[in-house]
This record gives structure tokens, sequence and C-alpha cells, in this order.
């Protein structure tokens, strides 16, 4: 068997087991700008860059725009760029998201989700990531701070896979990953150097046969983000579409890999109890931890409960996710964000248009949680696996989509409900104002 | 493009590999300035003037060229010569 590297136990947050992971990277360029939840992430680097713990230039940008466009313009020379962001930091980065990707520049951002506004919330929910679901960025999301260490390095080596080739973002949930101390077992500095290795540059053959690099070089001359119109942009397009499909491989490959150094293997998903399971909850993120712990409360009355974590959202590992759910009789697939006017949110539009074309399928219900980080105790997910558990013995599927952990409402008020008056109205002094 | 090619066949991300020199903006062109060379006096605003470059003064001749492969045919020459000795003329099919 492989040997497996000692390794220290540190107490760390979600936030410094991203940015202690950065530092043993050591990247050469780190460019970002603070924003909550994030915060810590800059802050903590920035420590280590001023106490010549690395060698990477920070570029402490004036807005997340600068920040994603400085990652850019570095990758594009060849260095490992490295940056991090949340909610409306992401958002106001999202017309570079798809630049980075388009050129296909292995950046690795931590996103530390986070709603977004308005009514302006600070607190975990899946929103910021979703709203940037397709700009072309792999999208991994961390279960816990562990996870997330081991993810920002394990997202180098799969960013940089010559048939990758893309960005990836690593997600972990504001606060309940982000600010919440765990230990956090870590790897020696040289085993992390070793593990990501040397930065390579691509190089790529020209329609003459020739080969160039695929860096900005003053010996190489050559142009990055040209105009691309109806002859060549959908062949661009259709390429992005191959290196994710091939980042489903280089994802379990990675993490098989990482699991040989440290005894911690990741793949695109995490199947917990899934064996014999006959009811079960798909979720990414932190709450599947709570979710596993449901899991484990419902096994002891009898029942039989699995828990389903999609750890890569972006590709979808649709096959993977098919197997593990094929024998299940009823699911439940929980969403931390609403795609606004869809039928459902987006991890259940997905799953379950996986399953349009197969003999075995599971009921499958959905579940919005969480928004602007609503407490999701374990009471509230074994309320869930006992609802799979009536409707499979009843047959009864009911509401295919619904709240968890919503208030329930009185049919009665009406409040939320608005009247429309004119402009002229505000002078009769008939509706309040001072 | 004269020869299309599929997706496997060109390099990742869009990259253009040739020099700007190489890409013969010429081929825009709809309309062809043409220079009066008794008129002009060599003074030499179109060279300044002209957003390609295309226009270059040749000190062995004493005339002003204009390089075809690079001329759009944009007529900002033929609008600031001040002795009106450049006029855009229709390409022709």
């Amino acid at each position: 068997m492989s040997k497996i590297v000692k390794q220290e136990m540190m107490g760390m947050n979600g936030d410094t087991a991203c940015a202690y992971a950065v530092k043993q990277c050591n990247p050469e360029v780190v460019a970002a700008y603070p924003i909550t939840p994030q915060t810590i992430i800059v802050e903590v680097f920035s420590e280590y860059v001023a106490n010549g713990e690395v060698t990477t230039e920070f570029i402490p940008v004036e807005s997340e725009h600068s920040a994603m466009s400085t990652s850019i313009g570095a990758a594009a020379a060849g260095a490992r760029a490295y940056t991090a962001s949340a909610s409306q930091g992401l958002a106001l980065m999202y017309e570079m998201l798809y630049i980075a990707s388009g050129l296909r520049l292995p950046i690795v951002m931590t996103c530390v989700n986070r709603a977004l506004s308005a009514p302006i919330n600070i607190h975990g929910d899946h929103s910021d990531a979703m709203g940037a679901r397709d700009s072309g960025w792999i999208q991994l999301y961390c279960e816990n701070s562990q996870e997330a260490y081991d993810t920002v390095i394990q997202a180098w080596r799969i960013a940089e896979h010559k048939d990758v080739l893309l960005p990836v973002m690593v997600n972990i949930d504001g606060f309940i990953l982000s600010h919440t101390l765990e230990n956090v077992a870590v790897l020696p500095d040289d085993a992390v150097k070793k593990f990501i290795g040397e930065k390579k540059i691509p190089v790529v053959k020209k329609p003459s046969g020739e080969l160039t690099p695929y860096v900005l070089h003053p010996d190489y001359p050559v142009s990055m983000g040209a105009i691309d119109l109806q002859d060549y942009y959908f062949e661009h397009k259709r390429q992005q579409a191959e290196a994710m499909k091939n980042a489903l491989k280089v994802i379990k490959e990675v993490g098989e890999e990482y699991g040989e150094l440290t005894g911690r293997r990741y793949g695109l998903i995490d199947a917990y109890m899934m064996d014999d399971a006959e009811i079960a909850i798909i979720v990414m993120g932190s709450t599947a931890g709570t979710a596993k712990y449901a899991a484990d409360l419902m096994r002891e009355k009898g029942v039989k409960a699995g828990v389903l974590r999609v750890r890569s959202f972006r590709p979808f590992p649709r096959d993977d996710i098919v197997k593990t759910l094929s024998k299940v009789k009823a699911c439940a697939v929980l969403d931390r964000s609403i795609s606004f006017g869809s039928y459902g949110g987006p991890l259940f539009t997905e799953i379950r248009s996986s399953f349009c074309y197969e003999c075995e399928k599971p009921i499958i219900i959905n579940y919005y949680y969480g928004l602007g980080g609503r407490d999701t105790p374990p009471n509230l997910l074994e309320n869930v696996f006992s609802e799979l558990k009536r409707i499979v013995e009843t047959g009864k599927i009911g509401e295919e989509i619904r709240y968890l952990g919503l208030r329930e409402d009185s049919i009665d008020s009406v409040n939320y409900k608005a009247e429309l008056i004119s402009f002229k109205d505000l002078n009769t002094g008939n509706i309040g104002g001072k | 493009m004269s020869e299309e090619k599929s997706w496997r066949e060109i390099p990742l991300g869009g990259l253009t590999w040739l020099h700007s020199s190489e890409y013969k903006t010429g081929e825009w062109r709809s309309f062809r300035p043409v220079v009066d060379h008794n008129k002009c006096t060599r003074c030499m605003q179109c060279v300044i003037y002209c957003p390609d470059i295309a226009i270059k003064y040749k000190p062995d001749v004493n005339m002003i060229e204009i390089n075809f492969d690079y001329c759009k045919g944009c007529g900002v020459c033929a609008e600031e010569c001040p002795v009106h000795a450049i006029t855009m003329v229709k390409e022709k099919e």
C-alpha cells in the first residue's frame, strides 16, 4: 500500500484553511479584494506575504472586477494566480469569469458562498455561485474546512491538467465553514509542493503544424482574446465543453492521488450509506454533514436512509449520480438557491433531467433550504427523511417543490401584496406619511 | 476565412498566432484613396493621420505611397489633405 504522509492537526476555520493551503502552494500572484465572509482569506494571506512566508506578488486591487482581471493577466503570462470572493464580489467579477474560462486560464478561486442583495444579507447560501454556474468554471463544493484545505490544493492539479485547462472555483459555505473553527490535518509544505508540482505552460499546434507556447511571452508573440466571430466562436465553445467533460475524469484521478498521499479520498460525489438506501437526501456543501447525522439517526430507527453529496456541480457527474440513486425509492434534492421562475432549484432540475430516460428511477422532490444563512438543524433534515418515508409508504407525492425551514404561512394574511396609487395621491395624506 | 477548420483542428482559447502585420485588413476596403501627385505638397499630414500607418513617405522618389494591404479605405487622409490631393474612388468588383 501507499505511504500516507504524516500530517499536523491545526485549529482553523474554512477561510484560514484556504489561506494556509494557498500559502503552501505559493502561487506567483494573488489579487483579491476583501468581502465578508471571505475577508479572513485575504487578511491571513496578506500576513503571510508581510512575514515573508510566501514569495507571492500580492496585489491589493480596487475591486473584484480588477481582482479577476489581474488574475487573468497573471495566468496569461504563465503564473499561478489565486483569488477569492463572495456574493456581490463574485457578481462584480461576472464578465471576467467568462474571459478566464474562455481563454482557458487555470486560475483558482475560493468562493465563500453568500446570499446576494437585495435585501442585503452576508450569510451563507449558494445564490452567488449559481449565478456563475454557466461561466465555464469548474465548481467544487466543500463539506468542511478539511475539504476546503484539501480542495484548494487539488484545484491546481485539476485546473492545470492538459486535458482541462479551465479555472476552478472552490466553494465553501459562508460562516458555517468560513468562520467556524475545526481540526484540519495539514500536509508538510514540501508534500504540497511536490503534489502540485512545477507550473507548466501549454503548447498548442497552429493549423500550419508549427508549435507555439500558449503564454504571453515577448519571444513568442501571440494574441489572446482576439475577436472571434460566426466562423470560429462556436468551435471554441465546443472545445470548452470537451474540457469540462475531461474534467470529470481528472477530478476523480486527482482526488484518488490525493487520497494516496493523505488518506482522504475525494471524487465527484460523496455517497454516504447509499449502498442499501431506500430514501436519500441530495445536497451540496456543509449541510451534507448535518444530513449525514440525520441519516444516522434514521438508521437507528431502522430506516434505510442515505445522503448523496454532490461535490462537483460543474462538471455535473450525471452518470455517477444516476448509478447511485437508481435503486433508491424516493429522494429529496436540497437547493440552497432559487432560480426564480424555474420549476425547481438548479440541482433539482439537473438531477431530475438526468433520470429522464432511465427505466429505474426514484421519486424526486425538491426542497429549497437555508437561503440567507437560515439555519438547517438536524431535526429539519429528519423531517425530510420522514416525509420521504411517508411518500414511499403511501405512494402519495404531494407538493414536488417545497420550502424547508420557512415559517408556516397564514393563508388569510395579504400583507405581502401591494396596491398601486399614483404620485399625486401622496399629497392627499390618506396613506400615512409625515 | 477561406478554409474553415473543425473544433479539433484549432488551438484552444481562441489563440491567434500571426503577427498583426500578417492580417491583411486591406480586404475590408470599399473605397480606395487615389493621390494626385501633382497637387500633393508632401506636407505628410496624411502620413500622420492614417490610423493604420498605411501611408509612407518615400524620400528616394519624393512621393507618398499607400500600402493597400492595410488601407481600409476610411478616407481620413482625403478629409485631412489641405490641398485636396486625395480622392476616394469606389473599389471595382
